[in-house]
């Protein structure tokens, strides 16, 4: 039996789940409001704003939290990539999720003390943590304060494009979430990568 | 009394010469008009004091001052004061009593008027007399204590005055509603706080920055294109999702006039909403929902097909 590794120190655990809820929170708030779902709902719109706002703030914190954990500990050498031969891996951890896979192949980049993600995970992570994420966090922030907004930029309205780039990172994130939690059930068991996330070792 | 109306006419002969005239070329300004002018346009008036036998310059009652150049570029420029006031204010000093005078309602000139016809005075009028504040104070209320029949304006409403137009209708209600002066002319309440009273509204300063008071206030109808049922505080608009919807209820009174045409403009719903402001939960944009719609159900197809290949092959 292959030996268990701790991957996931507890503030790792704690801010995930910690980021998990209000991703979750935010996507449902955020709908209500594109959508004005509320009228469907027993909350109202200001309720579902104040949700949303309050928890778009404990987000930011949270990332602030999460940035700082990884320049202060060695979980943040987990996104750092090497340069050559990057494109190469991601293509081959690719083939192996479409192909390889069923074909009861070992996976090209398993995971070790040194490496807790494959190509593939990384590039992904760093996507939406390093560019999605801080795009929707201060495009969330020009929305709520939208007097910091220009009125106009190239002619269109500054809180119209504020909100599409907000929404359409929203929308990107939430895509990402879909198949995040889809690929975890790809473990030696389907739930083994959840009750990893719980308990720390993988 | 002959040497009264003989000095009055010289006052008046003087005030035509002298007399401010407005820079507004395209209305004849009445020189009826103008002797009225030349006292009630100005912040002092002069006249000559028979029992002292000299020219006495006093101020102006700042509430019967009126703005030539506003009254000019008004709904209401090609009148003479006194198509609306006594002929008796000819004579001067005008006889305290004239004060008294009732002073013609509005739809004693437009009712049944052919060119003021599509503004629906008649409907306007029945509006009006359901709102709250007629049934609160009959005999108080009438138009003019929100029109000012010297400067009203019609607004002209399209994408570039939009704002104007807001601040200006705006202007109306806290004339009375932020001025505790005007408020307690007609009523011993205290003066409302609006801002703590709409403590409430998220984002108060963009709310009122891009929309009406009477958006939220007044019950609108298709009859008359600005609605003046005001309706008291209880039934004000206080669903978000009224306005922030895909039917948005702007579509039936700020931006009524531009609805029809920019209905469908780049694909967003509401679209005349969007050239002044932009609404969550009303500029819904339809190729971005049909594109998210169908890149989210692609990605869950591909989880089902790759669900289905890893129970096969197992």
């Amino acid at each position: 039996m292959k030996e268990k590794i701790y991957l996931y120190p507890v503030w790792v655990r704690l801010w995930h789940l910690y980021n998990a809820l209000l991703i979750l929170t935010l996507i449902f708030t955020g709908l209500c409001l594109q959508y004005s779902l509320c009228n469907y709902l027993v909350i109202s719109f200001n309720v579902v704003i104040l949700i949303h706002n309050v928890s778009g703030i404990a987000l930011s914190a949270g990332f602030l939290f999460y940035l700082v954990g990884n320049h202060f500990t060695p979980n943040g050498i987990y996104y750092h990539s090497v340069m050559p031969g990057r494109f190469r891996r991601v293509i081959k951890q690719f083939r192996f999720y479409s192909y390889g896979i069923f074909k009861k192949e070992d996976p090209p980049f398993p995971v070790s003390r040194e490496r807790k993600f494959n190509p593939l995970q990384k590039l992904s992570y760093v996507f939406v943590m390093y560019i999605i994420l801080p795009i929707i966090i201060v495009s969330g922030f020009g929305l709520l304060f939208p007097e910091i907004l220009p009125l106009t930029f190239l002619g269109v309205s500054g809180i119209l494009l504020t909100d599409l780039i907000h929404i359409t990172s929203g929308f990107i994130l939430s895509v990402f979430l879909v198949v995040h939690i889809y690929f975890c059930t790809i473990g030696k068991t389907p739930l083994s990568n959840f009750t990893s996330m719980i308990n720390g070792w993988h | 009394m002959k040497k009264l109306i003989i000095i009055n006419m010289l006052v008046f002969l003087s005030m035509s010469v002298f007399s401010v005239e407005t820079n507004d070329d395209s209305v004849k300004h009445s020189p009826e008009n103008s002797y009225c002018f030349h006292c009630h346009g100005s912040p002092t008036y002069s006249y000559n004091n028979e029992l002292q036998e000299q020219i006495v310059t006093k101020r102006m009652n700042p509430y019967y001052m009126i703005d030539s150049i506003l009254f000019y570029t008004s709904n209401h420029k090609v009148l003479e004061c006194l198509d609306c006031h006594s002929y008796d204010y000819k004579t001067f000093p005008h006889n305290n009593e004239l004060q008294m005078e009732p002073l013609p309602a509005c739809l004693d000139c437009h009712e049944g008027d052919d060119v003021t016809a599509n503004f629906h005075f008649e409907k306007i009028e029945q509006e009006f007399k359901k709102s709250v504040h007629f049934i609160k104070h009959p005999k108080d209320f009438t138009c003019f204590r929100c029109h000012n029949p010297h400067s009203y304006k019609i607004n002209v409403r399209s994408n570039e005055n939009i704002k104007e137009t807001i601040v200006y209708d705006n202007n109306i209600c806290l004339s009375c509603h932020a001025n505790i002066n005007k408020y307690q002319l007609i009523t011993s309440n205290k003066n409302p706080n609006i801002i703590k009273s709409h403590d409430w509204l998220p984002n108060q300063i963009v709310h009122f920055a891009h929309v009406r008071c009477i958006e939220c206030h007044t019950k609108t109808t298709n009859d008359v294109l600005v609605a003046h049922q005001i309706q008291a505080k209880n039934k004000a608009v206080k669903k978000c999702v009224e306005c922030h919807s895909k039917n948005s209820m702007l579509m039936a009174s700020l931006y009524k006039f531009q609805a029809k045409e920019k209905r469908n403009l780049l694909g967003f719903s509401n679209a005349a909403i969007l050239s002044n402001s932009y609404l969550i939960g009303a500029n819904r944009n339809y190729y971005l929902n049909v594109i998210s719609g169908v890149v989210f159900g692609f990605v869950v197809l591909l989880i089902i097909i790759h669900v289905v290949l890893r129970i096969l092959m197992k």
